[in-house]
């Protein structure tokens, strides 16, 4: 069993404030992530989970029990660091058994060489055991850090953007098996990313975080279908969401600079909007509006068109490679059910 | 507009430039030109002294004398290698390198360890600690030989030594003559050993320490695996350094102690200089113990420089 909560932590650093009020619960099993974009306080409340750093104010408990003035050894985390944390002149193998080794653990040598011969199993890297950090690639050395977490049954995974620093191709099978793993060992996790494709493809939950604050946290469901700002709204999804200002007249929401409208909608009453409508569901083809097509980015599974009306150029993503062409003038519409009305604050309505 | 001007110009200097004297210097030759006055300053300095001296240390020459230089083969080598007094100097030196380098190493490792955190005043207090290595050895010598003196001297005073008759005689004493020079040697070149090992602190990333703190690593255990094998080759080229330098200790000896009392602190270079500028000027005799001396240090190099070799490839 492992739980963790935060509450109401606050944490500056001089005059910044890093974190604002930042309650969140993390349950048993369960694939928690922070999502946000760089220096939205994602690192530090990781650290102030781990004890590496100490929180102004708020608590963290673990268990259930509080861990405000314990040390980073007793909190029985593993942090698993973006750069890779390996510690130098010392083999792979050494590296996977140090947690292991320490003073406060004392475990026979037979069952530590049991468990880390596991974990590289695990993470395949088994080959590896016997070199030096010095000389593996970054991948290696990432296993090589997440294995050093996983040796040891931790109360929670605190892993800081572990994937960042790899290269594409690299990051997504690393993805993969990360999450592979969470399920199969049940491991609790929260990680930290800005990126929003690890973020819906890992997470069970999602916490948004923006300048020290968590703006929305759900399902990665919820985040992507009910965005709560239009911060969150475009911080997830590629291509990013289309936002149109619009205004209600004669009975609809008008855009100014062009002939869109949009019916209202579940008590959206407010004069002045932002309508968040998600590439995918700008439908070319059939519909009321018409536009021109300014781009086509074929990308083979699927084509995004910029499609010009008016003063707006919106974004549609249609699935497979499109016959539609540079210039041509065609109609649209939208999927009406699947609009997102926020009021000029950002606020969804 | 512009661009057909550069263009004409181009053209025109293509034109208009003739093979003048100072053009017709290829780049071999202005490389040539440059390097040749260090070439020649170098052969007339170091190489021809060094290979004269060599075939001197074969030969029974002496500057004073108005005699050829005479060929004796071995003669100097074996006399040299053969005669306790020559052994007991390089006993000297050892021992002399051995202790100095050694307390050098601890003391400017734990003033690094000290000076590592950054506080208020850290800066000027670093700066500070290194003032000793910026003065002159004979400066040193004879502040310190006016610290040391048994009569008026402030060192035995601080050390609570305060009747004459049985305070220590620090540069009189043979036992602890050399201890003396040790001192002084540790005083003026820790800071050294200091500032190399601060610099290999500072590049040690923080993150380790903090893995390693997750990890439940104890303070020794993070000392020993991290700290040490991440200072270790800056470490390693101080102790190199210092030992070079040990092995030719000459102007605190002459400054302190003048190789006494008695040949307590006689090391090899003190010896050197006496064969080769006092009494006889035994030229040939003294450009063999020279050699000797590069010998014995280009060896210990060697030793330090493939460790350091090992070291690197992890």
């Amino acid at each position: 069993m492992s739980d963790v909560r935060l509450e109401n932590i606050s944490k500056r650093f001089g005059d910044t404030l890093a974190l604002e009020g930042i309650s969140l619960h993390i349950h048993d099993d369960e694939f928690f992530v922070l999502l946000g974009p760089t220096g939205a306080g994602k690192t530090t409340t990781l650290r102030v989970i781990a004890g590496l750093e100490k929180q102004d104010d708020g608590h963290v408990y673990l268990d259930d029990r509080l861990m405000d003035g314990a040390q980073p050894a007793d909190r029985d985390v593993a942090f698993v660091f973006q750069q890779y944390s390996l510690y130098p002149n010392m083999s792979v193998y050494d590296n996977l058994a140090f947690p292991l080794r320490s003073p406060l653990r004392r475990l026979p040598e037979g069952e530590i060489r049991q468990r880390v011969t596991g974990a590289a199993e695990k993470l395949r890297i088994t080959h590896l055991l016997e070199r030096k950090t010095a000389r593996l690639s970054g991948g290696e050395m990432q296993r090589v850090s997440i294995g050093r977490a996983i040796v040891r049954q931790p109360r929670i995974f605190l892993m800081d953007e572990p994937l960042s620093n790899l290269d594409a191709k690299l990051r997504e099978s690393l993805r993969v098996e990360l999450k592979h793993l969470q399920k199969t060992q049940g491991s609790t996790t929260l990680f930290v990313t800005h990126d929003q494709i690890e973020a819906l493809t890992m997470a069970d939950r999602i916490a948004v975080l923006d300048q020290g604050k968590i703006i929305q946290n759900g399902t990665p469901f919820d985040i992507y279908d009910r965005p709560a700002t239009t911060f969150v709204a475009q911080m997830v999804g590629t291509p990013r969401i289309n936002l149109i200002a619009a205004e209600w007249q004669d009975g609809a929401y008008r855009t100014p600079g062009a002939a869109l409208s949009f019916a209202r909608q579940n008590g959206a009453a407010a004069e002045k909007v932002l309508v968040g409508v998600r590439p995918e569901d700008v439908r070319p083809g059939a519909g009321d509006f018409r536009g021109e097509v300014m781009l086509v980015e074929p990308l083979g599974v699927e084509t995004i068109l910029h499609i010009r009306t008016g003063e707006i150029t919106l974004l549609c993503v249609v699935s497979g490679l499109s016959s539609i062409q540079l210039g041509e003038v065609l109609s649209f519409g939208f999927a009406v059910e699947r609009l997102h009305f926020f009021d000029m604050n950002g606020r969804r309505l | 507009m512009s661009q057909v001007n550069a263009q004409r110009g181009l053209s025109s200097r293509q034109e208009t430039a003739p093979p003048t004297g100072r053009r017709q210097l290829s780049d071999m030759r202005i490389v040539q030109l440059f390097i040749l006055p260090t070439i020649i300053l170098l052969i007339l300095m170091n190489i021809f002294p060094l290979i004269y001296s060599l075939f001197l240390s074969f030969t029974n020459y002496s500057v004073i004398s108005s005699d050829p230089p005479v060929w004796v083969g071995l003669d100097n080598y074996t006399h040299i290698l053969s005669d306790p007094d020559f052994w007991h100097n390089f006993a000297t030196t050892g021992t002399y390198a051995l202790l100095s380098v050694s307390l050098q190493t601890i003391v400017g490792f734990a003033l690094a360890m000290l000076l590592r955190s950054k506080f208020a005043g850290s800066g000027i207090i670093t700066t500070l600690v290194l003032v000793p290595m910026m003065l002159s050895p004979i400066v040193v010598a004879v502040f310190w030989r006016l610290i040391f003196n048994p009569s008026y001297g402030i060192l035995n005073p601080i050390l609570g030594f305060t009747d004459i008759n049985t305070s220590p005689e620090w540069l009189g004493d043979p036992a602890l003559a050399l201890w003396a020079i040790v001192i002084v040697d540790v005083w003026q070149w820790s800071p050294f050993v200091m500032l190399l090992c601060l610099a290999g602190l500072s590049a040690i990333p923080e993150y380790l320490y903090e893995a390693a703190a997750i990890d439940r690593a104890s303070v020794w255990f993070q000392f020993r695996r991290i700290t040490l094998p991440q200072v270790m080759p800056l470490l390693l080229i101080a102790v190199l350094f210092r030992t070079i330098e040990a092995f030719k200790q000459f102007d605190l000896v002459q400054g302190l102690t003048f190789g006494g009392p008695g040949d307590a602190t006689e090391t090899v270079s003190v010896e050197l200089y006496r064969l080769a500028f006092q009494g006889q000027f035994e030229t040939g005799l003294s450009s063999a113990l020279a050699y000797i001396v590069l010998v014995v240090i280009v060896a210990i190099s060697n030793l330090y420089i493939r460790a350091l070799n090992r070291l690197r490839e992890g």
